[in-house]
């Protein structure tokens, strides 16, 4: 069987590539702190050999749309062009094309169903920045094929906060039992507190600090109870407008179990605070 | 009131660089246009007649009214994505980073401690 061998989880800052890459004069002044930490995180995955990643994000009205509105969507395509002109435009973020591997996209979709995940799939999925950013941070040589998996952050109604964990968890049993050799690692990418198109946005903390520093201890300690017990849809709303990418990261802990993370750094930036995961595994969740 | 209507022209507009420099240069005939020729499109052969603008989603969008589309219920990530697409360049020459972004931000300040509208289509 498959071995999943690691489960990061992170913020996406689609202005990360920008941000650290820009004239030294004209960078910011946590830019190099902030490269610095990415490059760690980075080794987190290299060190476990993945040859397949599981990735999951959130697509930003680029591809779905609310004709057509899916609350999660697996991509099944051998391969993924990705980056859309309006993130080019507002982030800098070059084209990429994603290698897919359309045999354990097939074997999760049907996977999925069987644990009465009804999933919908596109064969033609173009990929935006919530993947994309994280193959910028953790694996910027993009040599490893995807299977994409994308989650409905944005559009009410959304699935709870147990439906996001139970996913993590039917994901994990996918990749355990998934009949192969290949060293599987897990990515996905959320938020903390963040606000966007509202009165809190790009203040120079995100809009809910408090909110922020007891996630990280949650996920550090591996804690569902404690987040179920203390988030929900109307209190993300409360910590800004966006916190609902909050979600993800209740997914990812799912895949991981509920377990304390191997490795946790953060880094409190303009209107957001960063934070990086990283769960090995210690059984199988079968 | 048609939110998904006003999300649909955000998103069309957006995602297309034709589009969005009619939009940028002469809002109230583009938006005349888009009503007539882009809107109904349902794909490149059939067309939809379910959606029309209200008087006061037509007039928000035609002034770069963000903050009408914000208390309207306009989706925050299209409302905020767009109008940096439109005047990010020229806040920032003017006032430097974020200027635009923290501009917006200032115009909603009354709805801080409020329940927002909702998103919800």
């Amino acid at each position: 069987m498959a071995q999943l061998v690691a489960t990061l989880a992170s913020t996406h800052h689609p202005f990360y590539l920008k941000a650290t890459t820009l004239p030294p004069e004209q960078q910011m002044p946590q830019a190099a702190e902030w490269k610095r930490k990415v490059e760690a995180y980075r080794e987190t995955l290299a060190r476990t050999k993945p040859d397949i990643l599981v990735m999951i994000g959130s697509d930003h009205f680029h591809q779905i749309f609310l004709d057509n509105c899916p609350q999660f969507l697996i991509g099944k395509a051998p391969r993924y062009d990705a980056i859309f002109y309006n993130e080019e435009r507002e982030f800098g973020i070059p084209k990429y094309v994603l290698e897919g591997d359309e045999a354990m996209s097939g074997f999760m979709h049907q996977h999925l169903m069987d644990q009465d995940f009804d999933f919908a799939f596109s064969n033609e999925l173009k990929i935006d920045h919530s993947i994309i950013c994280p193959i910028i941070t953790v694996r910027p040589q993009n040599d490893l094929p995807v299977v994409p998996i994308y989650t409905n952050i944005f559009a009410p109604p959304l699935a709870s906060p147990r439906r996001f964990y139970n996913l993590g968890r039917a994901i994990r049993k996918a990749i355990d039992a998934y009949p192969s050799d290949k060293r599987i690692a897990a990515i996905g990418t959320g938020h903390l507190s963040l606000e966007l198109g509202g009165p809190r946005q790009f203040m120079e903390t995100g809009p809910d600090p408090e909110f922020d520093h007891r996630a990280i201890e949650w996920l550090r300690n591996g804690d569902i109870d404690a987040i179920l017990d203390n988030v929900d849809h109307a209190s993300m709303a409360k910590s800004g407008n966006a916190t609902h990418g909050f979600l993800n990261f209740i997914l990812m802990l799912g895949v991981a179990g509920p377990e304390g993370a191997d490795y946790v750094d953060n880094l409190d930036l303009f209107h957001t605070m960063e934070a990086y995961f990283t769960w090995y595994p210690k059984e199988s969740a079968a | 009131m048609s939110k998904y209507y006003v999300n649909k022209f955000l998103f069309t507009v957006d995602r297309n660089p034709d589009y969005l420099r009619r939009y940028t240069e002469d809002a109230r005939t583009f938006v005349a246009t888009w009503e007539q020729s882009i809107g109904p499109r349902l794909n490149d052969a059939e067309m939809s007649s379910v959606h029309s603008f209200t008087e006061a989603e037509r007039e928000a969008l035609i002034n770069h009214d963000y903050v009408a589309l914000f208390e309207m219920g306009a989706h925050f990530f299209l409302n905020l994505t767009i109008f940096i697409g439109i005047y990010d360049e020229v806040f920032m020459a003017k006032s430097g980073p974020l200027a635009f972004q923290k501009e917006f931000a200032l115009r909603l300040q009354d709805w801080r401690d409020k329940d927002y509208p909702s998103v919800a289509t």
